[in-house]
């Protein structure tokens, strides 16, 4: 007898790969006990998706062998999708069914029987704050609310073990940090078994235990608290010199080969040294690690980073005097509803400029304001002292635009889709031979075959960048540009993006990730259609609360500042 | 300023992304041909071989002479041959026969006499358009047996003799208004569905936003999207011509520049009604929903199966805002009376108005509907 938690899931040496490429996974051993939560992390195209997959016996592996609940899912798939519930990354909400109609598909489904509901649906309701909402279509839920409906849906039979693949990619921190409760208060209260994916560090480090893939293979299988003490005595905070800025500094440091990883924060560079007690520069500051930290010590011991030259443009923006961007009391109402109230700001050229805010805060909308989508019901937008509202076309086409999801066309080739967006700018001839050369190559896009659709993840969203880039454009406006990205990068994209900065391209950004809102110059957080805080990061971190425990960082103060708004109103809509 | 060079890069971009793909390219094409041969085969009015029950109590030499005639067409099948009333009702219940003629006892003794003799003809009438045309084939039958009989008896010929000519379609054969009818009808099809969901499927897609960042204008933007519906379109009407005068060798009497010079139009209006479409839908299934809303009812009130005199007046109105009724015409027009424009002008300003006030609209729409 063992007197070890049995493994819920036991994976030996599993192998799978799809078509010609290479291996989705290779040699992959690990297992899981029960009553834990375990987070599955690593790189885009790691085989997190894969491997889950598998566990739940909807694909076959090529080798090796897997045991989940004691059953094998090549024979008992069956019977271990009886007993295990799954929620993939793109879970099956119908749009056009109520939030009860949701859950009652999925017990239909599942065969929970009427007693077994009416019990059950209560603590759903409860668990995920939905009860209120009951009646709402699930297609008019914010983002947040749709991920943990479809939690909830998954949940409507109480599994042995619950699969999730990254449940909260898109969502914003506020909703992120209530869904990831009800995960830890499922395994702590209900004994469940959790296996999560994320491309959240945050939320690995609050696991029980981190699984780190790499390529197909297991590069670590921890408790955070190991990984983290796998950067101990190495990480430095350094603070920039006289005229120069944050970003700066971290691109000077990263071309260092002693350096493992340099990202800004609160004004400073905190980095990760490539050896123990290897100071990399006078005047750091030895600070302790975070788990960040021992996870790219970790990465870069098995993959040497992408050699990588910054983005040189051909032609500097032209110099601006006073602000670029205006807006002044910018207002829009969809009928009775105002989704944008009353927001001013200004953004300099050369500036790195975030717009942040929990989803539905109307930030987007903001946004496609600013890049002409949509006309403001009220209030002054300038762009280069050209009003957006009277001259469109012209104030376009001193704009780049980056959706938030891959929005090139997929059919065409690399080369066809820069070709049409050339023309669509205007630029044709030598120009735009000229310019399409200098897209292909500064975006190492030249290898590419084929349809633009078949490409992988990162190449898509080099193409997308150069795309908005071949007409010079002033200012880059980028959604979301690293939602669901890995790390890795993520600290690719900005790179290039500093890089932009830096030769005077004025940069609007919308983001979740609060950590990198220390990359931009100036930040506004909105909730509810109106601006809650704006300023520097360091400005805006200054609104967290204090802590005695640690440094508060920007996902505090953002919490923070939503909390208090959202306080302050509701005493105002009772009276 | 509109520029041509946007224009073109983004018709250029349009037809690379539906010809690229290999089963768009087919079901662009083929669909196109098989609608052709299939309607042009079963697409008929045309009886042939109509089966018939003779029901004859004479076996004199006149009535032997009629049924052979009969017989002798190739338009009459005979297919039983009865000497009871309950036969001769028990085939038409079961649908074997379309036709029974009845000849009396005194058919030949009468007409030997020179006296007028009857013969009964009764028709299925379940089916009132074959019924007609199965009684019209033997009417003619019967009058050109009278005629033959009267020269051969030597009784004077009747006073009026009925020369019957079918300009342009001599033979009357369905196929060869039918055909000519389909460049217009399956041109339409496709054109409407093409432009309603190009846009759609953008929208869908999340491209077209990148599309509005551009320079582009709305114009621009629309007029990229139309060119290249028209080019298939067009297209596929030159498919549907060469089926026409290669497969079923239909004889063409008109002007080629003429035909594409009102193809051109009608297109043009197709292509308008679809962009209305697409500003109206927000998703692919929406845009086709739509537009298959508004092909039935452009399909029957064309006129292609149905005349329009034959419909109640109100739906004669709607049918003067159905592009596919002048395109019909013009088609079949063209192609088999040769008309030129002169004589297509009736139909050639409805379509110019039809597509100016659909374009305006579907532009206005665009533009308004970035609010």
């Amino acid at each position: 007898m063992n007197a070890v938690a049995p493994a819920v899931l036991e994976c030996r040496e599993v192998h799978k790969s799809f078509g010609p490429r290479a291996p989705a996974l290779a040699g992959v051993s690990l297992s899981v006990p029960a009553g834990s939560l375990s987070a599955l992390i690593g790189p885009d195209g790691a085989g997190k998706t894969t491997l889950i997959r598998l566990v739940c016996g909807l694909l076959r592996p090529e080798r090796g062998s897997l045991r989940v609940l004691g059953l094998d899912p090549v024979h008992q798939a069956q019977r271990i999708q009886e007993q295990v519930s799954y929620m993939p990354q793109k879970f099956g909400l119908y749009e056009d069914l109520t939030v009860r109609e949701n859950l009652d598909l999925y017990a239909d489904l599942h065969g929970v029987s009427r007693e077994e509901r009416a019990a059950r649906y209560p603590q759903l309701l409860h668990m995920t704050d939905l009860g209120r909402f009951e009646a709402r279509l699930a297609g008019q839920l914010s983002g947040g609310m749709k991920q943990k409906l479809g939690l909830a849906c998954t949940l409507v039979r109480p599994p042995q073990l619950l699969l999730l693949d990254e449940p909260t990619v898109g969502v914003d921190p506020l909703s992120r940090r209530e869904l990831w409760q009800i995960v830890r208060r499922l395994v702590r209260e209900e004994g469940l078994t959790v296996l999560m994916s994320t491309a959240y560090l945050d939320e690995a480090e609050g696991a029980d235990r981190v699984i780190v893939l790499q390529a197909g293979r297991v590069l670590a299988e921890q408790a955070p608290g190991e990984i983290t003490r796998l950067a101990a005595g190495r990480t430095f905070k350094l603070t920039p010199r006289a005229g120069e800025n944050a970003r700066t500094l971290q691109a000077r440091l990263l071309g260092d080969e002693s350096v493992i990883d340099a990202v800004p924060d609160a004004g400073t560079v905190r980095c990760v040294g490539a050896h123990p007690q290897c100071v990399p520069q006078s005047g750091a500051r030895p600070v302790p690690p975070r788990f960040e930290d021992g996870f790219m010590v970790l990465l870069r011991g098995h993959e040497p980073p992408e050699a990588h030259s910054d983005i040189v443009l051909r032609h500097a923006p032209p110099q601006a005097s006073g602000a670029l961007i205006e807006v002044r009391g910018l207002l829009k109402r969809f009928g009775a509803f105002t989704a944008v109230d009353q927001v001013s700001f200004s953004v300099a050229r050369g500036e790195i400029f975030g717009l942040l805010g929990p989803n539905g805060a109307g930030k987007t909308t903001t946004f496609r304001m600013l890049c002409g989508l949509l006309v403001p019901s009220g209030g002054v937008l300038r762009i280069g002292a050209v009003d957006v509202a009277r001259a469109g076309d012209a104030a376009r086409g001193q704009l780049g635009y980056v959706a938030q999801k891959f929005s090139l066309y997929g059919p065409l080739s690399v080369r066809e889709n820069l070709e049409f967006f050339a023309s669509a700018y205007g630029l044709h001839g030598a120009a735009r031979r000229e310019r399409i050369a200098w897209a292909m190559g500064q975006f190492e896009l030249t290898g590419a075959r084929g349809a633009a659709a078949d490409l992988p993840g990162g190449f898509k969203q080099r193409l997308a960048m150069a795309a908005a880039l071949l007409h010079e454009p002033r200012i880059l406006f980028l959604d979301e540009p690293t939602s669901g990205a890995d790390p890795l990068a993520r600290r690719a994209f900005w790179r290039r993006i500093s890089a932009l900065a830096a030769q005077g391209v004025t940069v609007v950004v919308t983001t979740h990730f609060m950590q990198e809102a220390e990359y931009c110059d100036h930040i506004v957080i909105m909730d509810a259609g109106r601006v809650l805080a704006q300023g520097t990061p360091a400005e805006v971190r200054a609104r967290a609360p204090e802590r005695a425990d640690y440094e508060p960082t920007m996902e505090d103060a953002f919490i923070a500042v939503i909390e208090q708004a959202r306080a302050a109103e509701a005493p105002a809509g009772a009276r | 300023m509109l520029s041509l060079r946007r224009i073109l890069a983004l018709a250029r971009k349009e037809l690379l992304a539906v010809l690229k793909d290999r089963r768009t390219r087919l079901s662009l094409l083929v669909p196109v041909l098989v609608q052709t041969l299939v309607f042009g085969y079963a697409a008929s009015y045309d009886l042939n071989r109509v089966p018939y029950v003779l029901f004859s109590r004479d076996s004199g030499e006149a009535a032997t002479a009629l049924i052979a005639r009969f017989d002798g067409t190739g338009l009459f099948q005979r297919v039983a041959t009865v000497t009871r009333e309950r036969d001769l009702r028990a085939a038409i219940d079961a649908r074997r026969a379309l036709l029974a003629i009845g000849i009396p006892q005194d058919f030949s003794r009468r007409l030997a006499a020179g006296q007028p003799a009857e013969v009964q003809l009764i028709a299925d009438g379940r089916n009132s358009n074959t019924a007609n045309t199965a009684l019209s084939y033997a009417q003619s039958v019967i009058s050109a047996f009278n005629a033959q009989w009267r020269a051969a008896h030597g009784a004077p010929q009747p006073p009026v003799r009925l020369l019957t000519r079918a300009w342009y379609n001599p033979n009357l054969v369905t196929r060869w208004d039918m055909v000519p009818g389909l460049i217009g009808t399956l041109t339409l099809l496709q054109t409407l569905l093409l432009t309603a969901m190009s846009v759609a499927r953008e929208r869908e897609l999340g491209t077209f936003d990148q599309l509005l960042v551009t320079p582009m204008r709305p114009a621009e933007i629309m007029a990229g999207k139309a060119l290249p519906a028209m080019l298939i379109g067009i297209t596929q009407a030159t498919g549907v011509l060469l089926v026409a005068q290669l497969w079923f060798r239909i004889p063409f009497e008109g002007s080629f520049a003429v035909l594409y010079g009102g193809l051109v139009l009608f297109v043009l209006a197709a292509v308008g009604i679809g962009l209305v479409v697409s500003a109206l839908s927000y998703t692919m299934q929406q845009a086709m929903l739509y537009s298959f809303v508004l092909l039935m009812p452009f399909t029957l009130l064309s006129g292609l199966t149905t005349p329009i005199a034959n419909m109640p007046p109100v739906l004669q109105y709607f049918t003067r805002i159905n592009p596919l009724r002048y395109a019909i015409d013009i088609a079949q027009r063209v192609y088999l009376e040769g008309a030129g424009p002169r004589l297509l002008l009736p139909d050639l300003w409805p379509l110019t108005l039809i597509a100016v006030v659909t374009l305006s609209a579907a532009s206005w729409m665009f533009r308004h509907r970035l609010q």
